[in-house]
């Protein structure tokens, strides 16, 4: 652990160490400029942040419960294993922290018709939902394949008046989708608010993101400090572009004691093709708009992913992260598609919580770590979203491994 | 003077003729590798054979987030004939065997980056290639990169767009070299029925800021559209329409050849539009 406070980004240019920087076309750059200018107007306006905050509370439901999960914390044999339950967010993750703000912005832009891409489902429902709260017109991009394993998220963002555009390009999945929802903005640029889901992209998105997301994390201290009477021995969040996470660490970042882990999608195993641990198996890069860890050739060409969860099937990872892990601030890892799934089934039967697949993967390496664990331990899991959205996909999964 | 023009690319050594001789230049994108490398040779020496100034070659990339349909699937096809930058300066040296025609790519910044960006900015260079344009790279990230570009003796292309205020346009054009790309209209590559309205007024903004050349692109698709757009700009530039008919004229040697004609029918539309 670094004894010297930790710098974090970002920085005028939108580094955070030599990650980030605003890697777009040109047509973009005007707007991303007008972005960083209006959020940082915007940071500062108390009626703004009344604003969200009003929001957060009447309709969102924060703040979300720090929940103490009694079989949990006996199974992995420590003090105290809590769950911040941000699958009992409005929508069911934590997702619309960020929609929620950055529908406020366009509002304060001037700008009607917000966009956005969707892996899992869960950031399109969240934008569909603030647009219609805000009568906003809203597109989603989601590839062709995601749709097919989040068909409930298609049917829910559909319903909320949502326009979901299928995306058949390349391995139709989050990657393709960012960039189908990066064209559209191109092209609309001046009526159009792009509402990224994940701490990614160019700057000022990941600074935007993890912003409105750290509201998780500035809970969770606060709720963790009355409940267990200390701070955490550990965090623990899974990471596939990283809102999560950056959203639970960063108000921690400068705890210096309290450790922090984000798990990456293991897939298949760590070979080409077949996972998503940037961490592991990627190299640095630029990839829509961010300079970061991605999973590429050594021709620059981006790499195939697999995961079985679709908001951690994306080559690249937040910038933020990438430096974070320089650091030595945040460990990575990563767990299985197998795991995954068991991990799933034992939250349900211990504590009568279904996860998300994504979240599943943060669950399943506390679990698979269990030796790690002191008596006197105290874990924070990001529960980040609930598992309905999953069943199906759990399902057919279980149907095919046990053939 | 002299020592000056020695170092002159290609593609500036071009503008000056086109300036000297009172004429428009045409810029003419394809994919590199669609359908595969041997093609792409061939359609350099249709291009050159129909009077094309410029070939501007792109280089496929997995992500392609600025490119339209038309530009993706090709860009898709390339890389599934195994196409790769290495390839592609093998290629560009043949080509140099033969003729001296300008060439420059259209790439996006992870390709370079990847394999070392100096390493594989130089090999561009020794292969016989004049500029690049580098996709996702504004100017706020340029700095170090147009240096190396620089040093090799390479043009850097820099992209300005309807959306570039003035004060942005003046510091873009001081990474520029060998001409301006003015971008017609706001979105991604691809055919469009007419030419954005503001076209014009965005090659006068220009002007202001720079007496580097300017080539208008992003959408032209006949002669007509390019005869429009050379009014204003010193040079047009037309892709995804090129890409689109070579692509669908498929191995048939009479409708490739039919293909080129109709380039030359765009080349001379721009040809006949007088220099004021």
């Amino acid at each position: 652990m670094p004894n010297k406070p930790i710098t974090t980004g970002p920085d005028r240019r939108g580094y955070y160490g030599p990650y980030g920087g605003m890697y777009v076309p040109e047509t973009l750059m005007a707007p991303l400029l007008e972005l960083t200018d209006q959020y940082g107007q915007a940071r500062r306006d108390p009626a703004f942040r009344r604003a969200l905050n009003g929001y957060l509370r009447d309709f969102v439901g924060r703040p979300t419960p720090l929940y103490f999960a009694e079989r949990m914390t006996r199974e992995l044999g420590c003090a105290g294993v809590y769950l911040k339950r941000e699958d009992l967010c409005h929508t069911g993750a934590h997702k619309i922290n960020n929609s929620l703000g950055q529908a406020l912005l366009a509002q304060r832009m001037g700008k009607h018709r917000v966009i956005a891409e969707t892996g899992a489902g869960q950031h399109g429902v969240a934008t569909a939902t603030v647009a219609a709260m805000f009568g906003m017109e809203c597109v989603i991009y989601m590839g062709a394949v995601d749709m097919e394993r989040q068909a409930l998220n298609v049917f829910r963002m559909r319903s909320l008046g949502a326009q979901v555009v299928p995306v058949t390009a390349g391995q139709q999945t989050l990657k393709e989708a960012i960039s189908e929802a990066m064209r559209d903005w191109v092209t609309n640029v001046r009526t159009t608010h792009y509402i990224l889901g994940s701490a990614l992209g160019a700057h000022p998105y990941p600074r935007i993101v993890r912003d409105f997301q750290s509201v998780i994390g500035r809970e969770a201290r606060r709720q963790i400090k009355r409940q267990a009477g200390r701070l955490p021995t550990a965090l623990v969040a899974c990471v596939g572009g990283g809102s999560n996470s950056i959203g639970l660490f960063y108000p921690f970042i400068r705890d210096a004691q309290v450790q922090m882990i984000g798990v990456e999608a293991g897939g298949r195993g760590i070979r080409k093709g077949q996972h998503a641990a940037r961490f592991a198996g990627g190299k640095v890069g630029i990839l829509q708009g961010t300079k970061t860890f991605l999973l590429q050739d050594r021709h620059g060409q981006i790499e195939l992913t697999h995961s079985v969860s679709a908001g951690l099937d994306y080559a690249a990872i937040g910038p933020e992260h990438s430096w974070l892990r320089d650091l030595g601030r945040v460990e990575y890892a990563h767990v299985t598609d197998r795991e995954a799934v068991e991990a799933f089934d034992a939250l349900g039967r211990w504590e009568g919580i279904l996860p998300a697949l994504e979240t599943a993967h943060a669950f399943a390496w506390c679990v698979q770590q269990a030796d790690r664990w002191q008596r006197d331990d105290v874990l924070v899991l990001n529960c980040s979203g609930r598992g309905d959205k999953d069943v199906q996909q759990v399902a057919a999964w279980k149907q095919e491994h046990t053939r | 003077m002299w020592s000056e023009k020695e170092k002159m690319t290609r593609i500036e050594k071009n503008f000056t003729a086109l300036q000297a001789a009172g004429q428009k230049g045409f810029i003419a994108y394809i994919t590199a590798g669609d359908p595969n490398l041997d093609a792409t040779v061939e359609h350099i020496y249709a291009l050159e054979r129909a009077g094309v100034d410029i070939v501007e070659l792109g280089i496929p990339f997995s992500d392609p987030l600025a490119d339209g349909p038309v530009n993706q699937e090709s860009a898709m096809r390339a890389l599934d004939a195994g196409t790769n930058l290495k390839g592609v300066f093998e290629m560009v040296r043949q080509v140099r065997r033969v003729s001296d025609i300008p060439l420059m790519c259209y790439c996006y910044m992870n390709l370079l980056y990847a394999p070392g960006f100096e390493r594989t900015v130089q090999q561009a260079a020794k292969a016989g290639i004049d500029g690049l344009l580098i996709l996702d790279l504004p100017t706020e990230e340029a700095g170090d990169y147009a240096r190396t570009l620089q040093d090799a003796g390479l043009n850097l292309i820099t992209l300005i767009t309807p959306t570039t205020p003035e004060a942005r346009m003046r510091r873009i054009v001081q990474h520029a070299s060998g001409f301006v790309y003015a971008v017609s209209r706001t979105g991604v590559t691809g055919i469009q029925k007419s030419l954005a309205s503001d076209a014009g007024e965005l090659v006068q903004r220009a002007r202001r800021v720079t007496t580097l050349p300017l080539a208008l692109g992003f959408g032209i698709a006949d002669p007509a559209q390019a005869a429009a757009a050379a009014q204003n700009a010193d040079a047009v530039v037309v892709g995804s329409a090129i890409v689109k008919q070579w692509h669908e004229a498929g191995a048939s040697a009479t409708r490739q050849k039919r293909v080129e004609r109709w380039i030359r029918s765009m080349v001379q539309a721009v040809k006949e539009v007088p220099v004021q």
